[in-house]
């Protein structure tokens, strides 16, 4: 209560009232953050009028009846699914093997033309990736791979390399040399080293970067739209906008609902269960290095 | 450390590789592509600087600019205020501040396309539910047209950017926040300063570099917003809302006007690249407090 006596003129709320206050004002923030996400997830469930609730096992006031749609909308559920996660995994795999030999070469081994090699690879940090969209469309028609989910997991590749390095590099860079030299001795090659002593200690930065670029890639959505012309090779995202558009006849919002909640729950799932690599992922984004 | 050249190649190639042919090729691309009248498909015609000429004449594309800037001045503040006042909430020493905290911050992981459509959904005038709740408290009858005017529109769009993003930033915010040493805190305590003095005089000043880096990040980020205008507004009403890489969009893949939209791409391009220098001179400045 020191606090109290030497401010004696200053009005300060008793213990358990300031408590209550914290608790009200940060529970009200809270249920309004929730809000919106809790109030789709109930919608999507909510039945029909007229049809039978399904499956059975589900009480009666829910249903999946609105999931089995999507099941129907466009190219199916299945399919925008299949093309989301592959692309999305494809990709985060994909950034965290090719920054992590890059990241290991600049890190270990001197070189003519590393400087500018170094300086080439983050050069996107500078440049926004929305104004390369444009000749990009036309670099995949040239390189056959327009309208393709493999180039559009090459592109979703390219733009996160240089984040991807700069966490992978300052991971190697905080390993100790001396570790090397004594695998060395012992007779390792630098694969050896890589990949029997080094990716073992960086584990957690490779974690983060593939945590970081599965949730971007999923969720990217202008160069997905951009450059998947064929309605079949759409991603969740674009999926999405394209019911909301009412493209593919009248807007189905239970069908939007759904949608919405599929395409949030691996994010949310995600950051719940690694909410440490996901912040420190983007924390790493934010000052690039 | 290793000195031999070939093999501090072979890492660091296939991210030069994937680098040079997704981001370099199309970005030496778009200058090349902005010199010429460039359909999508058929033949590119030499027109020198008529692209950029034509950018200035362009109303909407001026309209654009004002549109992007006025958003960029009016989010940022309120962006600011509220993961300020969060971050502070966050800040305190009591149970179950980690839940209000992940709470908050999870939004973070939705994507901006996916966070829009949510927000198509909620702000539908059928079958919204800020219809249903203004309807229940009696405050209108019937349908309310949220989406009737650009302030109207652009201030619903932004209430969904400040609930996707305010979380990252009070993470931002939080960082700075407990690099300041607690004797700095207790000692203003003890001589008698009032929480409104000690954030004043002790939080702010310290904060200087952090507040910098989430100024910069909110500016580029609204400078190059994209997903809120094209989903949830649509560029309306009466093309009152629409953004600058909307317009880019628009020009390339609507009116396949893919030379011009080359021309303001660059534009954009040099526009983000001296916000980046300012941003660079700013954090590079000590902290002088």
């Amino acid at each position: 209560m020191t606090a109290t006596t030497l401010n004696a003129s200053r009005w300060r709320p008793a213990p358990a009232l300031a408590a209550a206050i914290y608790y009200a004002v940060a529970g009200a923030i809270t249920l309004a953050f929730l809000f919106p996400v809790a109030w789709v997830l109930l919608s999507s469930l909510q039945p029909i009028a007229g049809v039978p609730a399904e499956p059975d096992w589900l009480p009666s006031w829910l249903s999946l009846h609105n999931y089995a749609t999507l099941t129907h909308v466009g190219a199916g559920l299945w399919r925008y699914l299949w093309n989301s996660l592959t692309v999305a995994i494809g990709s985060a795999l994909g950034v965290a093997a090719i920054a992590s030999l890059a990241a290991y070469g600049f890190s270990r081994f001197r070189f003519i033309g590393r400087r500018l090699a170094f300086m080439l690879c983050l050069v996107a940090l500078m440049v926004p990736f929305q104004t390369v969209l444009t000749p990009l469309f036309i670099v995949l028609r040239l390189v056959g791979l327009q309208n393709s989910l493999i180039g559009l997991g090459a592109v979703y590749t390219t733009f996160h390399l240089p984040l991807g390095i700069m966490i992978m590099l300052a991971a190697f860079d905080a390993v100790p040399r001396a570790l090397d030299e004594a695998a060395m001795i012992d007779g390792a090659g630098s694969v050896n080293l890589l990949w029997r002593i080094l990716l073992p200690l960086v584990a957690p930065s490779l974690v983060t970067v593939v945590l970081i670029n599965f949730i971007a890639s999923w969720n990217e959505f202008l160069a997905a739209l951009i450059l998947m012309t064929d309605q079949s090779n759409y991603t969740m995202p674009v999926m999405l906008v394209t019911i909301s558009f009412g493209y593919l006849g009248a807007v189905d919002w239970g069908a939007l609902q759904a949608g919405t909640v599929i395409t949030m729950l691996p994010c949310l799932a995600l950051t719940i269960a690694f909410q440490r690599y996901y912040v420190q992922g983007l924390l790493a984004g934010s000052t690039k290095g | 450390m290793r000195r031999r050249g070939l093999q501090g190649w072979l890492y660091v190639a296939p991210a030069l590789g994937l680098t040079g042919v997704f981001f370099l090729w199309p970005l030496a691309m778009v200058a090349w592509i902005s010199a010429h009248n460039w359909p999508l498909i058929g033949r590119p015609r030499w027109i020198g600087w008529r692209n950029y000429v034509a950018a200035f004449d362009d109303d909407v594309f001026l309209d654009a600019i004002r549109f992007t800037v006025a958003y960029a001045a009016i989010i940022t503040p309120v962006l600011f205020v509220v993961a300020f006042g969060l971050a502070l909430l966050a800040n305190v020493e009591r149970r179950g501040v980690g839940v209000f905290r992940t709470v908050w911050f999870l939004p973070t992981s939705i994507g901006i396309s996916t966070a829009s459509v949510l927000w198509v959904w909620m702000l539908n005038g059928d079958v919204g539910v800020f219809t249903t709740i203004l309807n229940a408290l009696g405050l209108v009858h019937g349908p309310v047209p949220y989406l009737d005017s650009s302030m109207a529109a652009t201030a619903a769009a932004s209430s969904m950017v400040v609930w996707k993003t305010a979380g990252f930033t009070m993470i931002l915010l939080l960082v700075g926040l407990q690099g300041i040493p607690r004797e700095l805190h207790e000692a203003a305590r003890i001589d008698g300063a009032s929480y409104w003095q000690d954030f004043r005089h002790i939080t702010l000043p310290l904060m200087r570099r952090t507040l910098r880096l989430a100024l910069m990040l909110s500016v580029t980020g609204s400078l190059l917003v994209f997903d809120p205008f094209y989903v949830i507004t649509r560029g309306g009403p009466q093309n009152g809302t629409i953004s600058i890489v909307y317009w880019i969009y628009n020009s390339a893949f609507v009116s396949f006007r893919v030379g011009y939209a080359a021309a303001l791409a660059l534009l954009l391009l040099a526009v983000v690249l001296a916000v980046n220098l300012v941003q660079l001179v700013l954090l590079r400045e000590p902290d002088d407090a």
